[in-house]
């Protein structure tokens, strides 16, 4: 079965190829995919038979339960037959339909066999996960198909109301399966049929399933959109929405009757629904002019007779119930593939224009005046046979059964109606109209619907076959009785007699409604088109009014909204039932409120300042405070790189702001200053009061205790924050590092204007190298006023020194305060005073590198230490310890993450030189392109 | 463990601070915000970790060290922190550089949809589509009737 699906699948795919090549005669070798899915259920049909399904199972995520189980047992063999029968019928049909110069054949064709085994999948899928994939694809196909003409706004509208109201169901019945799956422990309907909650629980489950059932066949409230998708083209609708798709609902109905009939809500919801639907249905169909609506709203009320023979729930409704799915696609797809010859012999399907047809095109109406009996429910059609099964079986019920009887029997009379009115407006002719010309109808074009039509004959003459053939289903249910067969003649039954008299009926309504022109409408107070647009409409306008009033566009606006929750949540929850600690102390060493003094100054008036300088620097000097805080706390490691980043960040402010404005542009007004200020502060409260309740409240102890002994004996290290960032917690670094690969990226993109200046070393080749390579140490290059000679040269010899003291750093970083970041932010200040000393020339000449290069080796370095280990056989990122004799150095003690630390060090160092790059030596070659360009206009 | 009253002004002061400035619409002052932010967060950080010597073995005691774990939280932190300032202060000056300031916008699209919403306009008021359909509709009230002239594509 899973081979057919993929057959499809494949088919779909070289479909459009085909069209290509052989133009509209490739859909007869389309065709063969649901052709190979027909002649494959037929040769299974003794085993189904004689009640042995066909199980096909395929494990795919067992953790999640999830499996490819397909199951087909006598009710998925008939649907299986239909799917494939049928559809490779209308495909062949469809070779004739359109023409070769039609655009969007191949999409037609690769859509169309698509759907085709999506429906395969659905019918055939034991594991209701999986079905529900097949359903929602074949929404999504047919969706693709109603819209096939996408440049009409007609055609769109439907697809997408179809769209809409199929998945809405979908998803309710997803909700519903979930919940049986969830209790009895499996997806797969066979293990839950037997396992079935109780209550209300299994009740709303019901409800659920059968809004995707009902909205899936289109029915009441859910019809409407049935008619719409009309709007494709005759073979679509021959097809999805007569034969199969439709199907799906009264498909999952069927399968779940025997199970679920006793349910409180099942057979209530599929009655009155039904009942409904049918007589909406048969009504409208009675009213139209259009043969193919009038078709589609009999499909619509056949469709409501299906869910109340079936929704019954008893043996002989059931037998009635699937006889009646295989009349209804056999006669309605072949009278939609006549309405579709009509049409295109004659070039119109109205029927107030059609005339005299049935002169003109005898075998036409042969064909389609045998799918009407059936559709009529006339012997020795299949229709006939399953309306009596039906009538049969409702006679013999209780109270509730000769209502419904009732129901059918007055649907029985619009259905006769309707199809009177069918074959009238078709193939009769009018008085008043003139005979229609039309063109010869070809016989490949008419043995389609054909061989539908006569099949449909064939089930009628050989009922006992097919009622061998369909009775295990039926017999799902338990019953007393010996149960009724199908049969063509039972003798003079009372359901033979109420038959005649709903085929007189009809007729006399039919003759009635033409005389008197009745146009008498039968309305619900609501109709449920417009309450559908109502809603679209409303959730349209919800959608403006939400984001107008939410989404307001203003990045401040946003973050005080958040913040205030953060102030009203978490806040309030701190006010009302927080443990407050009741047991403190001020300080650790009184030098630390002196720290903090400095600190909470810096940082109040840093948000007061006016001047973007003014803030830099207080803001440094709240970094500097923050640092002698950490070296109070004894953290030396901290303060190192604390006291590093500040110089750096100073450093970074002093090369942007140099090319902004003094001050801050846009003077604050007062009172939105004054929110922002309250705003700040009520986070700043409520942050200080989570530090001091979390830090009051904890109890356990530390788990970072074992750090030391484990910093010694695995780290190979004495510096136990080294060792963690290395070793211990080194996937964090290794983060980290990543992060700071891509801020550096991003800065580069930023400022480097056009791609190919992305080489963060553009000018070495030019006058940076070139000058700096000859053999003058200690002379200058390229001096220009702005710098000064002495603060160059002095720098040039200091620079060696403090990049070897920063190679120190790192390496002595495993036992004492230093460290690849450390390390690496050293290295970096040793580059910034070279570059401003003597700008880029001096830089390139410091670093001839580019600095992605860098970065991309640090990275290389840090990612290979790990796969290393995990090459030797240990985990990402594990360290080794390595002691070995070196001649001259003597005993040396190697751990393997130092390579680790190099490869951050390589990355920071790469980020401050890049950082040199783009918002230093960048920004100055674009300020010098400005003022010469500036220079050169004033010249003009 | 007994919280440090210290710790927590300062932390509480900082966040303040920081907050004052995130909100701000200079994209400078917004950076110089986080930086602040940032520092108080180490900060909130290192209150969970108990003070003492620095934790290196061999030169304190492991029952007087610091608490490492924190500290090497706040370290990777502080050096992130950087990576951001940087990212921030390039946007800064890339916004000087197109727009001559560095203040951040409002979305010129998220301002249309306001615009809609506060004189009730666009989808879902007047253009309701169904009804008053764009095709004939001599054969039935059913707005549906107006789909079938699409009915034969191809």
């Amino acid at each position: 079965m899973l081979a057919l699906v993929a057959v499809h699948a494949l088919t779909a795919v070289i479909a459009p190829a085909l069209v290509r090549l052989w133009g509209r005669n490739a859909l007869y070798l389309v065709a063969l995919a649901p052709g190979a899915t027909l002649v494959w259920a037929l040769t299974q049909t003794a085993g189904v038979r004689d009640g042995e399904p066909v199980v096909e199972t395929v494990t795919w995520v067992p953790q999640l339960g999830l499996g490819l189980a397909l199951r087909m047992g006598t009710l998925s063999w008939l649907m299986v037959a239909l799917v494939g029968g049928v559809g490779a019928l209308v495909l062949a049909y469809s070779a004739r339909y359109f023409r070769n110069d039609d655009p969007g054949l191949g999409r037609f064709a690769a859509v169309f066999v698509a759907f085709a085994g999506a429906m395969l999948g659905l019918v055939v899928s034991d594991d209701l996960l999986l079905l529900y994939v097949f359903w929602e694809l074949t929404t999504v196909f047919s969706y693709l198909l109603i819209g096939s003409d996408p440049a009409k706004r007609a055609s769109r509208r439907a697809a997408m109301q179809a769209l809409l109201v199929t998945t809405l169901g979908g998803l309710a019945m997803l909700a519903g399966f979930v919940m049986l799956g969830q209790h009895a422990g499996s997806y797969r309907w066979s293990e839950i049929a037997g396992n079935l909650p109780g209550g209300g629980y299994l009740a709303v489950a019901v409800v659920l399933i059968l809004l995707g059932a009902l909205s899936k066949s289109a029915i009441f409230p859910f019809s409407f959109w049935l008619p719409g998708a009309m709007a494709a083209p005759t073979p679509v609708s021959a097809y999805l929405h007569a034969a199969a798709m439709v199907k799906g609902g009264v498909f999952l109905v069927a399968l779940m009757g025997p199970a679920l009939a006793e349910v409180t809500p099942w057979r209530p919801v599929l009655l009155i629904a039904g009942l409904i639907t049918m007589f909406l249905g048969g009504w409208a169909a009675l009213r139209q002019v259009d043969l193919k609506l009038l078709l589609a709203y009999g499909t619509v009320s056949q469709l409501g007779l299906l869910m109340v023979i079936l929704g019954g729930g008893t043996r002989d409704t059931a037998l009635a119930g699937v006889a009646m799915v295989l009349a209804h696609a056999l006669f309605k797809a072949t009278l939609f593939l006549t309405v579709g010859l009509i049409d295109h012999a004659a070039g119109t399907r109205d029927l107030r224009e059609l005339s005299g047809l049935g002169r003109r095109a005898p075998a036409l109406a042969v064909v389609a005046g045998l799918a009407a009996a059936s559709m009529a429910g006339l012997p020795p059609m299949a229709g006939f046979v399953a309306k009596e099964a039906a009538v049969e079986a409702l006679l013999h019920g209780g109270g509730a059964d000769l209502v419904v009887l009732v129901g059918v029997l007055l649907g029985s009379v619009l259905t006769v109606a309707y199809t009177l009115r069918f074959l009238w407006g078709a193939f009769a002719g009018k008085p008043d109209v003139p005979a229609t010309e039309m063109a010869p109808v070809s016989w490949p074009f008419l043995a389609p619907a054909a061989v539908l039509a006569l099949a449909g004959a064939a089930a009628g003459l050989f009922a006992p076959a097919v009622d061998r053939l369909l009775a295990p289903y039926a017999d799902l249910y338990s019953s007393a009785d010996p149960g009724y067969h199908l049969a063509l003649w039972h003798g003079l039954t009372p359901a033979l007699g109420l038959s005649v008299l709903a085929v007189a009926g009809g007729a006399g309504l039919f003759h009635l409604m033409r005389r008197e022109r009745v146009r008498a409408t039968l309305r619900l107070p609501f109709d449920s088109a417009t309450v559908y647009t109502r809603v679209i409409g409303a959730v349209d306008r919800l959608a403006v009014e939400l984001t107008g009033a939410t989404q307001r566009g203003s990045l401040p606006f946003y973050l005080g909204v958040i913040l205030v929750v953060l102030v009203l949540l978490p806040g309030g929850a701190l006010l009302i039932g927080a443990p407050w600690p009741q047991r403190f102390h001020v300080w650790d060493t009184p030098l630390q409120a002196v720290a903090a003094a400095v600190v909470i100054v810096a940082a109040v008036l840093a948000a007061r300042a006016l001047r973007r300088l003014t803030a830099m620097i207080l803001v440094g000097v709240a970094g500097y405070g923050t640092a002698l805080l950490f070296v109070l706390h004894g953290a030396p490691d901290l303060a190192l790189t604390q006291f590093l980043v500040e110089t750096v960040t100073i450093v970074m402010f002093v090369l942007v702001l140099r090319r902004l404005p003094a001050k801050f542009s846009e003077r604050p007004i007062r009172s939105s200053r004054r929110g922002r200020v309250a705003i700040g502060v009520a986070v700043g409260a409520v942050t200080a009061g989570m530090a001091y309740v979390a830090t009051g409240a904890r109890q356990a102890i530390p788990i970072s205790v074992g750090f030391p002994d484990e910093a010694v004996s695995y780290g190979g290290g004495k510096n136990v924050v080294n060792v963690t960032l290395v070793d211990i917690r080194a996937w964090d670094t290794m983060g980290e590092i990543a992060v700071l690969v891509v801020a550096a990226t991003g800065v580069a993109s930023l400022i480097f204007r056009r791609a190919g200046d992305l080489h963060r070393r553009a000018d070495i080749p030019g006058d940076g190298r070139a000058e700096y390579n000859r053999p003058r140490w200690l002379t200058t290059g390229a001096t220009t006023r702005a710098q000064s000679v002495i603060l160059q040269v002095v720098t040039r010899l200091i620079f060696h020194a403090i990049v070897i003291f920063s190679i120190y750093l790192l390496f002595s970083g495993h036992n004492a305060p230093g460290g690849g970041f450390a390390a690496g932010l050293v290295a970096g200040l040793a580059l910034a005073v070279r570059y401003l000393a003597g700008g880029r020339t001096e830089l390139n000449g410091a670093a001839p590198v580019d600095a992605g290069v860098v970065l991309g080796a640090g990275l290389f370095v840090a990612v290979g230490t790990g796969v290393g280990a995990m090459l030797l056989g240990g985990e990402f990122l594990q360290s080794a310890l390595l002691d070995f004799h070196l001649p001259v150095l003597g005993h040396v003690h190697f751990v393997t993450s130092v390579f680790f630390d190099v490869g951050v060090y390589l990355i920071v160092v790469g980020l401050v030189l890049d950082i040199l790059r783009s918002l230093g030596a960048e920004m100055d070659r674009q300020s010098e392109t400005e003022s010469a360009e500036i220079r050169e206009r004033e010249l003009v | 463990m007994s919280p440090n009253l210290t710790y927590v002004i300062v932390v509480g002061v900082l966040v303040a601070a920081g907050v004052t400035l995130l909100l701000e619409r200079s994209l400078t002052r917004v950076l110089m915000g986080v930086i602040l932010l940032g520092n108080g967060a180490n900060l909130l950080l290192l209150t969970g970790g108990r003070a003492g010597g620095p934790p290196i073995v061999g030169t304190t005691a492991p029952e007087e060290m610091s608490d490492p774990l924190p500290q090497a939280m706040i370290l990777t932190a502080i050096v992130i922190t950087l990576g951001m300032t940087a990212f921030l202060l390039a946007l800064a000056y890339r916004s000087w550089h197109l727009n001559g300031h560095d203040e951040v916008q409002d979305d010129v699209e998220d301002r249309r949809i306001m615009d809609l919403a506060i004189r009730d306009e666009g989808p879902g008021t007047a253009d309701i589509e169904g009804g008053t359909g764009d095709d004939d509709e001599s054969t039935d009230a059913r707005p549906v009737a107006n789909v079938v002239e699409a009915g034969r594509a191809g």
